[in-house]
């Protein structure tokens, strides 16, 4: 590169970045000079098979300028990486008294420190090569051709005649009791892996029919451990979710496990009146105007925890399932088809209340033969 | 500066290397591969490049997070949950978030490159699809692309399975209750899965050896192989001057595309990071731990997993039957399981059913424009309308909410959405498609517009056509002639062939000609050789040439 080059290289660059090198320039006078011979030397150094159609080499002027700005982005990477290794150590993990990531507001600070940084960094690296690939590289597009796909006949047939001769050579075309016997020598080891999982889990049997509701049993409010009276529903607006009462130890839960919890959580709903929809059996399973269902949507199962005092209806809140507290929890809307199950009622002596006997249908997602009996 | 030999120390390098490889040669022709500029065939690098976060970010999440349902009593560095019963996975990501620096950073970038992946994926396959890159000899990497997607939607939902906090595990509610569905068949695959009744103590575990060892290793494979498929076809192109069916044109891999290729890969990355860092993701401990007694409203899955959430919602219940009193819950399986199911079938079939009804067994390396294949262009753009759909009826609690909408009736209007717009899509695309066709014939055959108004002899006024450039020449006439299947096609005795005969034969007919009748015929056009009085003005009167004069 001598200085001449950088004289008029401005100019020329410019104009080479349309033009095919060696040609007239507008005017029709002189060729594109001033770059030409670096041009020249770009177009070998890439020369192969498939030369380049056109090279825009970039003048010494702009590769200086850019070697300057993708050096400064690198700058700018190499700091903010520090920036991210120095965040890191500023926020420590749960210390006495100091702040520390273990407080929300601290940890989504130091979050934004060690992201922000991070991703300053790494777009600094991406500008840098992006000015590097841009302003430095000579910019030219080559061209290869696309490999003809089909082989020739002269080769499939080739490898046709090949593989046939091994095949019979390996006598597995002519010695059928060899193969088949092989074959079936591979099926029960095909099945083998199926087998295995068998242990995975035991078999459905009935269990997705039952809960552990039993007559006699004592409720309480979930989350808690307060029995319910039949006169609390009349207290809390009408609705209350609630859990069978297990004995249990320890300050925590219900002693109830989250399978059990899973199938036995109920609705208990207090109703003014009852609609025409519910039959005498379904009446006869309250107590008090006193209603309970399953809380598990027979559609998939999320709990169908929203209740509407004003129209009577359940919704579950993710399909939008919604049911009927006062016709038997039938579906009104939405894409459950099986009505909530209903869990008879009664009030115990000292008027708790308390299950008269398990769901009437199989509680939960409905399955291939939950509407059969036992 | 061109000959600079290699300094010694790289040579002796690349002597070690061949001695046992025998790589010059081959490693000179891949350096050397071609890959065309287009800003559209990087799509599927952010889909690359957002797999290695992923799995760099995975790694790290490993260290601390433990798979198991245990229940335990929360004392730790969150105060707001202490005392709280949880699972170990769910006080594991706690742990992971309020003790471990950069955890939440890490998590969160994990999240976002998730979301990314999955994005980028499918806006990369729509640009196949739309540009009949799928085609003859490249569709069975198509396939491979179809089950990678399919696949990250299984690994996603597993994913945000894990963490087990109230949305991650209604999730699992959701699988647990479309898998009892199943008919016969459903309540075992259930209890085998989960270990016995939901939730029990086995699904984390066994979901998080398929999150982390099984799925992303078949995932790695699958990308391997397109990787390798993709380099050993090369990729399609354009139409351009230059760009043949038989050869490539693009910037060489080194050095200029992997320069350009790594700092696309740092600025994927930097926006992944930026996300993470000052936007909220799957903030769980704002949730609090999953119990299957608890819901809250408003509740939504990943984006991908939106179409499917959508059609769970508003699928009727009318559909749902009893065999001799057993339950088909199809409101469940067909939203549930078809909708997966028919989105996978239509993608890796595609390629061969397009193939089957218009016969074309050609390679082809230069992309398609959609406007140039109309009917293709039309169908995905219902199917994309369809999905779009399904997709906003997964949220259609919070549009109800928003926009004070009657929540029902949001069922509704997405219930009669989804079978109306993909009809209108389709025709409204399709004229679109045509009309594009037709512009294009015209700027072919008479150059384009040049805005300069000319008084004729006769006194008319009339806009210069002037001839395109040949570049857009080129492109116009990419367009491949599109053979029309006659239905009626007899030979010359005036016999049907048997195949035309037989049910499939007529079906297939039917369909090539549908998919084929109202292509616009660019045979026979001439482009526009420059002067704007090129037919039928012999006489300088006969100005009643309405092509000329707009």
């Amino acid at each position: 590169m001598t200085d001449n080059n950088n004289l008029n290289g401005a100019g020329a660059g410019a104009e080479g970045r349309d033009r095919v090198i060696g040609t007239p320039t507008a005017d029709g006078d002189t060729l594109v000079s001033g770059t030409e011979e670096s041009a020249a030397s770009s177009q070998q150094r890439h020369i192969g098979p498939y030369p380049a159609v056109e090279t825009h080499p970039r003048t010494e002027e702009q590769q200086r300028k850019g070697e300057r700005s993708a050096a400064l982005w690198f700058l700018v990477a190499f700091v903010s990486g520090v920036g991210f290794l120095v965040s890191y150590f500023l926020f420590p993990p749960a210390a006495d008294g100091a702040p520390s990531i273990a407080h929300p507001a601290t940890a989504q600070l130091a979050n934004m420190a060690m992201g922000g940084t991070l991703a300053l960094s790494l777009f600094a690296i991406g500008a840098g090569m992006t000015v590097w690939a841009r302003q430095v590289m000579p910019h030219y597009e080559v061209s290869t051709p696309y490999d003809e796909l089909p082989s020739s006949p002269k080769e499939k047939s080739s490898f046709s005649d090949f593989f046939m001769r091994g095949a019979h050579e390996s006598g597995f075309t002519k010695r059928p009791l060899m193969r088949r016997t092989l074959i079936a020598a591979m099926l029960p080891l095909g099945l083998a892996p199926v087998v295995l999982l068998r242990d995975t889990g035991p078999l459905p049997g009935d269990r997705l029919k039952h809960t552990m509701w039993e007559s006699g049993m004592r409720m309480v409010v979930e989350g808690t451990d307060r029995e319910i009276r039949a006169t609390d529903l009349d207290r809390v607006g009408g609705m209350i979710s609630a859990l069978p009462k297990a004995p249990h130890e320890g300050e925590h839960g219900h002693g109830l496990t989250l399978n059990e919890q899973a199938k036995a959580v109920i609705l208990l709903i207090k109703m003014d009146e009852f609609g025409p929809d519910m039959t005498e059996q379904q009446r006869s399973w309250t107590a008090d105007g006193i209603v309970a269902y399953s809380k598990i949507c027979t559609h998939v199962g999320c709990p169908a925890a929203l209740y509407e005092r004003t129209t009577h209806r359940i919704l579950c809140p993710c399909h939008q399932s919604t049911f009927d507290a006062a016709n038997g929890a039938k579906v009104v809307f939405g894409p459950a088809h099986r009505p909530l199950p209903q869990l008879p009622l009664r009030v115990d002596d000292e008027g708790y209340l308390v299950a008269a006997g398990d769901f009437s249908s199989a509680v939960g997602p409905t399955f291939w033969d939950a509407e059969k009996g036992d | 500066m061109s000959d600079t030999p290699a300094p010694k120390s790289l040579r002796a390098v690349g002597n070690f290397i061949d001695d046992r490889f025998h790589l010059a040669k081959t490693g000179e022709k891949n350096l050397r591969k071609v890959f065309p500029n287009h800003w559209s065939f990087m799509l599927g690098e952010i889909a690359l490049y957002s797999f290695i976060i992923l799995l760099l970010t995975g790694v790290f999440l490993t260290l601390w997070f433990k798979p198991s349902m245990t229940e335990i009593v929360y004392d730790g560095s969150y105060e707001r949950l202490n005392g709280v019963l949880m699972s170990e996975a769910y006080a594991s990501t706690l742990h992971i978030t309020f003790d471990v620096r950069g955890g939440l950073l890490m998590r969160q970038i994990h999240h976002w490159a998730a979301l990314i992946f999955v994005a980028s994926m499918t806006i990369h396959m729509l640009r196949v699809f739309f540009t009949g890159a799928f085609r003859k000899p490249r569709e069975i990497n198509w396939t491979i692309g179809a089950i990678i997607l399919l696949l990250s939607f299984v690994e996603g939902l597993f994913g945000y399975s894990l963490p087990d906090d109230l949305p991650s595990g209604m999730g699992v509610r959701i699988l647990q209750g479309v898998i009892l569905s199943i008919p016969v068949i459903g309540t075992y695959v259930m209890m085998f899965l989960f270990g016995g009744e939901f939730p029990g103590e086995d699904i984390i575990p066994r979901l998080y050896m398929l999150h982390i060892l099984l799925i992303p290793g078949i995932l790695l494979a699958l990308i391997v192989a397109h990787f390798m498929i993709l380099w050993h076809q090369k990729h399609t192109q354009y139409p351009g001057t230059g760009r043949t069916e038989k050869k490539v044109v693009g910037t060489p891999m080194y050095p200029a595309f992997a320069v350009k290729a790594g700092g696309f890969f740092f600025f994927t990355f930097a926006v992944i990071v930026g996300l993470s860092a000052f936007v909220q993701i799957n903030p769980i401990h704002l949730f609090g731990p999953f119990t299957p007694t608890s819901i809250t409203s408003g509740l939504q899955p990943d984006w991908y997993m939106g179409f499917m959430e959508g059609a769970l919602r508003i699928f009727p219940n009318w559909f749902d039957f009893n065999i001799a009193g057993y339950a088909v819950p199809v409101a469940v399986l067909v939203p549930g399981l078809g909708s997966l199911g028919l989105l996978a079938v239509a993608l890796i079939a595609w390629p061969w059913i397009e193939q089957w009804i218009t016969r074309d067994r050609e390679h082809h390396n230069v992309a398609d424009r959609p406007r140039n294949a109309p009917t293709r262009t039309a169908l995905g753009v219902a199917a994309s309308v369809v999905y779009g759909l399904l997709w906003l009826a997964g949220s259609n609690d919070i549009i109800s909410e928003t926009f004070s909408i009657n929540l029902y009736l949001t069922t509704w209007i997405f219930r009669v959405g989804v079978i109306v717009g993909p009809v209108v899509a389709f025709i409204v695309t399709k004229r679109i498609c045509l009309g594009l066709q037709r512009r294009d014939r015209e700027t072919l055959e008479h150059g384009y517009e040049s805005g300069t108004i000319e008084q004729l002899p006769s006194g008319e006024f009339i806009e210069v056509h002037k001839t395109s450039s040949p570049e857009t020449v080129h492109v116009l006439r990419s367009k491949r002639p599109v053979p029309r299947i006659d239905v009626e096609a007899t030979d010359e005795e005036g016999v049907e062939s048997p195949e035309a005969r037989s049910v499939m034969g007529r079906l297939r007919n039917r369909l090539a000609h549908w998919y084929t009748k109202d292509n616009i015929s660019f045979e026979g056009v001439e482009p526009h050789s420059g002067h704007h009085l090129h037919h039928g003005h012999a006489t300088a009167g006969a100005e009643q040439e309405p092509a000329n004069t707009h």
